[in-house]
């Protein structure tokens, strides 16, 4: 083509942004322009540089060399009010909100529109704010307490914060992490309307099929650089997967089959509330087998939680029934229920797994303290726990230089395999997992994947809750799906289809069979709104 | 060796470096005092003060003052010493009670600052109990006595755990009502109800053969030999049995200790209840020594023993140094008065400057650039975090 | 009507309603329980803007202990140098003047330490508050003992309102609670009213507020957490000074060890009492106070009928009890609320919790 195009300076460009902190080099070299009225996403594993580089951006971090430009003019940023004022809005990945404090008050605070020297002026506040709702599509009520919103609503009013301060380049940090399917096929509407008034926008981002469905164009950074940009219609998932990962992982631990036995760990119509009081686990109703695994999908706030609390003691149900090896234990307490064979792994091991100030052998006798051998006549046996935890660290592979350190001073991954190792030699009967693996090394993972399997085939019950599908799939031999605090399927876990499981992660129901005439929806969630 | 020294420096070197700190500021305050009380600057004032004190408190004497001139004299005189000692050990003895009422709280992550109203209540009940069996034989009254002292205390534990365990008040507010509440029931029920005719202030009766039994010197009683005992008893309790584990993981992480299948409203009550009973057998200890309740007990040990859980890190044994210190402090002030003749109360300004200085202690550790262990407790934080957050 | 008074508790209890109503609408109970009520106000004020802005501070009672010490010294020290000053208005001669300035100053300094240990050495908060409970209390013991000031300087007087104002039917209840007492005890509720529309309708209220729930959202807004943490505590401590000056300079002409008797404490009470803002920490402290006037009102003028008869009963045969029940009653009154309140009344989120700034990722 000859044709004469005008050339648009670009809204923002990154010039050789190097940035480096003891031991890492965060940010090497990167290159990156986003021109004005662009959906730019930019993709990376965890650590790979993303948040630095955005960090650079908005003035949290100072760059040790490279340069920005903005509308073609080399700028310094100085921090965030000055990106602010250069029009450069954050929507960070952990919501900045006062969950206190009105939609109104939020989205003032830092930019307050005042009706004198002291006093802010709310109604003109409550003005704008309406009016700037409506310009993007959705009806907001300034004064309604931004707790009592929901995450996909929570995610407008941060949206609604940058462009109360006219910002013309907003940076979003995973902003679909936390929505529902349906909230992200609103919050890309909003998105688009934001880059035909001629907004920029970074999307960062790590699930591949939405930035192939929202952005104009995708960079992919890994280990700080950048390896490649491409358009959306040039690429796919597994040209993306590749270059953030570049390799192929394939994670799959040989899982055998399983031969279940009776049912001993049997839940019935169990609903239990959460702290707000929503009924968020609403008749639910599974059993688990012994010499089985019984894996939870679900998207993190389905119920999940609640039903692992009430499960494990932590919280008492409403209503429903729990029976442990045919014994009701409907409501009793975690001490009751380790005492009948019941282990639990938590999902957060800090704050639950895990006492970080003790050293490591206290930590792998916390829930069995007061059993023997651990105590003999009053006393604890100081001897016995040092045995066992010298066996556990071997047997375990606990990477630490003995067992009298703080736990504190373990990685993350070895933290979780002391509570594996914990949980796992005890004579259990049931064994709930919960998030098993969060945020572990490849190496823990497999470790723990297998110890899972091992378990299994010598006869525990095993219920398995995971936001991570791919974990799910590869050890439950049944898989129960949860959406809005209910079990929508339960399929078998070695058949099972990974986009039949997602939709149903995502939607609460199976893809819906093409009618006659019409054409057939779309793979993927993003299909529905229909 | 080299291992032993370095890990004693890490334990010692706040403790050390902040006692040395206030000792400094104190003796900048005590040169300004001197402008009150000689109508001049005197910096050697500081030097006698300091001197008095540690004479008063050890028998130990490094200065000669004879006729206006100050020199330099070392010399112990085994009599005083002996006196002094004891003296000291027995000023200390229901320091570390108190001690441990505080720091054994920590340790569950809770602040017991009602030491006060604890003493007052264990010592209460302790002279009345006493009374009551002044005629039995020895043993029987003075056993009944302090039982009855640290039931009391006991229970005047119990209330604040209640409250924190079941309505969330939190502790550091509720027992200092509690001390006050304490303070003006009991002169109200020995002005009025127990009181004996005849002394010529308000007392009640005399204890007789449930007084504390002096084994020898002056002072040296039985009470500081239960005291040891029982140092070494928490000692074993914290540290070697399962309950001591359940109070020390409460302390540290109530959510993981509800995890493992503890209770954290039993141990809170379970722990302010003990930490009360510690604090009531202090009260009894000195009522026991003195005889008879009288009307306005002005005790301060209760207070003093929050310096002396800080100081001593939570850990029964840094309480008991911390005691000893203390108690030492007490036992040389009034020699210290009469030599300095600077008010007694610069003890107390000294401890909270020491306290002053462990508060600091991050900045202190940076200025020495040392790898020296944290001293205030870890469990400090649950109590700061139960402040702001209901009960677990 | 008048046979219910001669149903056994029943009786009682309506006999006392009736002599509180009385007691509140016309004799000086009202007046006598705001004055009682101000140094619980004050420092209920200084809690509110400390833990709004995220800082525990249980250190305003060794924050008033100084600042009574210290202004009471300075008006001596001035009082003894000017004895023949002239009293302006509010009875204020320059030594009271002096004094009060001095009080609030020493109540912003000690309050500058607490915010360095709290804010930048990041102590604990709880320790550090003791901290200066503890020497508060021995500092000023040791003074006082040292310099043993025997002068006075005098009190600051009250507000005398003509008498048919005090006539009125409501205005005039009104200026008979707020109006006829000394300066400081005035000023509280212009105070309260002030950091009221402060803290919620001003730009600076807005971000305390943001600071003491939420201090990353407000550093990622561009919103200087450190520096308004420091300023607000300082702030506080103006408050706190108020309420010392009030003990040695409008209540009482002395100076006395240990003469707080634990109202800061009280004053948190109030604040946990009133959900963190300054009405309902006002509320809270006459709330806790009136029971005092009361019991003062009841010993000087006891209520008539078997009531009266009843309690002069028990004032005649144990005396001490009778007086020290009503000298506990603001701590008793104290411990029944805070059980009852807290649990359900929830403090700023980040309160506590000493802010660290992220550098980056």
């Amino acid at each position: 083509m000859t044709e004469t195009e005008t050339v648009t300076a670009p809204a923002l460009e990154m010039r050789g942004i190097t940035k480096r902190y003891p031991g890492v080099v965060a940010n090497d070299g990167i290159d990156l322009d986003v021109k004005p009225g662009e959906i730019h996403a930019l993709l990376g594993e965890n650590g790979a540089g993303k948040s630095t580089l955005m960090n650079i951006l908005y003035g949290l971090a100072t760059p040790d060399s490279g340069e920005i430009l903005l509308d073609g003019n080399v700028v310094r940023i100085d921090g965030p009010s000055d990106a602010i004022a250069r029009g450069i809005s954050m929507v960070h990945q952990h919501f900045m909100l006062v969950p206190v404090m009105s939609v109104a008050d939020n989205i003032l605070l830092g930019a307050e529109t005042m009706a004198n020297a002291v006093f802010l002026d709310q109604a003109e506040a409550d003005r704008r704010i309406i009016e700037l709702g409506k310009r993007f599509g959705f009806e907001i009520d300034p004064e309604v307490k931004v707790g009592t919103l929901s995450v996909g609503w929570q995610q407008r009013v941060e949206i609604l914060k940058a462009l109360y301060r006219s910002a013309r380049i907003l940076v979003l940090d995973e902003p679909t992490a936390v929505l529902t399917p349906q909230e992200t096929t609103e919050i890309f509407a909003v998105l688009r309307r934001l880059a035909q008034e001629g907004h920029s926008i970074i999307f960062i981002s790590h699930k591949l099929h939405e930035v192939l469905e929202i952005a104009d164009r995708i960079t992919v950074i890994r280990r700080g650089k950048v390896v490649g940009s491409r358009l959306p219609s040039e690429t796919n998932e597994d040209d993306l997967a590749a270059l953030m990962v570049g390799r192929n992982v394939q994670l799959v631990v040989d899982r055998g089959e399983s031969h279940p036995a009776g049912p001993t760990l049997v839940v019935t119509d169990l609903k239990v509330r959460d702290d707000r009081g929503q009924q968020t686990v609403n008749s639910v109703s599974f059993e688990v087998r012994a010499g089985e695994i019984l894996g939870v999908a679900g998207v993190a706030g389905n119920g999940q939680e609640e039903l692992v609390e009430a499960l494990t003691g932590l919280r008492r149900p409403t209503s429903g029934t729990v029976t442990l090896a045919a014994r009701d234990v409907t409501g009793s307490g975690p001490r009751e229920l380790q005492q009948r064979g019941m282990s639990f792994v938590p999902g957060d091991r800090h704050r639950f797994g895990l006492v970080l100030s003790f050293p490591l052998s206290d930590n792998l006798v916390l829930t069995q303290y007061d059993e023997a051998p651990y105590v003999k006549g009053l006393l604890r046996n100081e001897t016995e726990i040092d045995a066992w935890a010298k066996r556990a660290i071997a047997e375990y592979d606990i990477r630490t230089p003995s067992a009298d350190v703080a736990a504190s001073t373990l990685s993350g991954g070895n933290q979780q395999k002391a509570v594996v190792a914990r949980e796992f030699s005890r004579k259990l009967t049931v064994l709930i997992l919960d998030q098993p693996t969060r945020g572990l090394d490849v190496g823990s993972i497999e470790f723990i994947h297998r110890q899972v399997v091992s378990k299994r085939d010598q006869g525990a019950a095993i219920l398995l809750v995971s936001a991570e599908l791919d974990e799910v799939l590869e050890l439950s031999d049944r898989v129960a799906v949860m959406y809005r605090g209910e079990i929508v399927a339960l399929v078998d876990g070695p058949t099972a289809s990974r986009e039949e499981v997602g939709l149903l992660m995502a939607a609460g129901r199976r893809s819906i069979p093409p009618t006659e005439g019409a054409a057939p929806p779309p793979d993927g969630p993003a299909a529905v709104s229909a | 060796m080299r291992q032993f020294l370095r890990r004693t420096w890490a334990l010692a070197a706040v403790p050390l470096i902040s006692i040395i700190l206030a000792l400094l500021l104190g003796s900048l305050l005590i040169i300004a005092s001197s402008l009150a009380t000689e109508k001049s600057l005197n910096l050697l004032l500081p030097l006698v003060a300091y001197e008095s004190l540690l004479q008063g408190a050890t028998g130990l004497s490094f200065i000669d003052v004879a006729g206006g001139a100050i020199s330099l004299h070392f010399s112990i005189n085994p009599d005083q010493a002996s006196r002094a000692l004891t003296s000291t050990m027995a000023a200390a003895s229901p320091l570390v009670l108190t001690g441990l009422a505080v720091g054994v709280g920590f340790k569950a992550g809770l602040f017991n600052i009602g030491g006060s109203g604890q003493v007052l209540v264990g010592g209460f009940f302790a002279g009345l109990a006493g009374a009551a069996f002044a005629q039995q034989p020895v043993p029987v009254a003075f056993t009944v006595a302090i039982v009855a002292g640290a039931l009391g205390g006991a229970l005047y534990g119990f209330i604040p755990g209640a409250l924190k365990a079941f309505t969330g008040a939190h502790e550091v507010v509720s027992t200092i009502m509690l001390n006050s509440l304490a303070a003006f029931v009991i002169v109200g029920l020995v002005n009025d109800i127990f009181k004996i005719t005849g002394p010529s202030f308000a007392r009640t009766a005399d204890v007789g053969h449930a007084a504390m039994p002096i084994l020898f010197g002056r002072n040296g009683n039985l009470g500081i030999f239960i005291t040891l005992i029982l140092v070494a008893l928490t000692w074993v309790l914290i540290y070697r049995t399962p309950l001591g584990f359940e109070i020390r993981t409460v302390g540290a992480n109530p959510s993981a200790a509800r995890y493992a299948g503890m209770s954290p409203r039993r141990l809170i009550v379970l722990t302010l209840s003990l930490c009360g009973a510690f604090a009531g057998l202090a009260g009894a200890f000195e009522i026991l020594s003195l005889g008879y309740y009288p009307a306005i007990f002005g005790t301060t040990i209760g207070f003093a023993g929050i310096t002396v859980a800080l100081l001593g890190r939570a850990h029964p044994v840094g309480i008991l140094l911390a005691a000893i210190l203390l108690g030492g402090m007490r036992a040389g002030a009034p020699a210290m008065q009469i030599t300095a003749k600077i008010p007694i109360e610069i003890i107390d300004v000294i401890q909270g400057l020491i306290l002053l200085f462990l508060a600091a202690e991050s900045v202190i550790r940076h200025l020495i650039r040392s790898r020296a262990e944290q001293v205030t407790p870890d469990e400090i934080n649950t109590v700061s975090r139960t402040y702001g957050e209901t009960t677990i | 009507m008048d046979f219910l008074f001669d149903v056994p508790v029943f009786g009682f209890i309506l006999q006392f309603l009736a002599y509180l109503v009385h007691a509140l609408f016309t004799t000086n109970l009202p007046a006598q329980t705001l004055q009682l009520a101000t140094p619980i106000a004050l420092g209920a004020l200084c809690g509110v803007l400390n833990e709004r802005s995220g800082i525990v501070n249980i250190g305003i009672e060794g924050m008033m202990l100084t600042s009574a010490f210290v202004g009471f010294m300075a008006a001596v020290i001035v009082s003894d140098a000017m004895p023949d000053a002239q009293a302006g208005f509010f009875g204020f001669t320059p030594a009271l003047v002096v004094g009060v300035i001095a009080a609030m100053a020493a109540g912003m300094l000690v309050s500058l330490l607490h915010a360095w240990l709290s804010i930048t050495v990041r102590a604990d908060q709880i320790i550090s508050g003791t901290v200066i409970n503890i020497i508060a209390l021995g500092l000023t013991g040791y003074l006082n003992r040292l310099i043993h000031p025997s002068g006075s300087a005098g009190t600051l007087a009250q507000l005398k309102p003509p008498a048919e104002l005090l006539e009125l039917p409501v205005v005039g209840w009104i200026i008979k609670m707020f109006f006829t007492s000394g300066p400081i005890t005035t000023l509280v509720i212009f105070l309260v009213i002030g950091l009221q529309i402060w803290l919620f309708r001003s730009r600076w209220g807005l971000r305390t507020r943001a600071v003491g729930e939420h201090p990353r959202a407000a550093d990622t807004v561009g919103i200087n957490v450190i520096f308004y943490r420091y300023r607000n505590v300082v702030l506080g401590g103006i408050f706190a000074g108020l309420a010392g000056a009030w003990l040695t300079l409008e209540f009482n002409a002395s100076f006395q060890n240990g003469m707080t008797a634990n109202r800061g404490f009280i004053a948190l009470a109030a604040v946990i009492f009133g959900r963190w803002t300054p009405i309902g920490a006002f509320g809270g402290a006459l709330l806790f106070m009136v029971w005092e006037a009361l019991g003062i009102a009841i010993r000087s003028n006891p209520p008539p009928g078997d009531l009266g008869v009843f309690l002069s009963g028990i004032q005649a045969s144990y005396p001490s009890i009778y007086n020290n029940f009503f000298g506990s009653l603001p701590y008793l009154l104290t411990l029944i609320v805070l059980a009852g309140v807290v649990g359900r009344s929830i403090p700023p989120a980040a309160v506590g919790r000493p802010y660290v700034k992220e550098g980056a990722s």
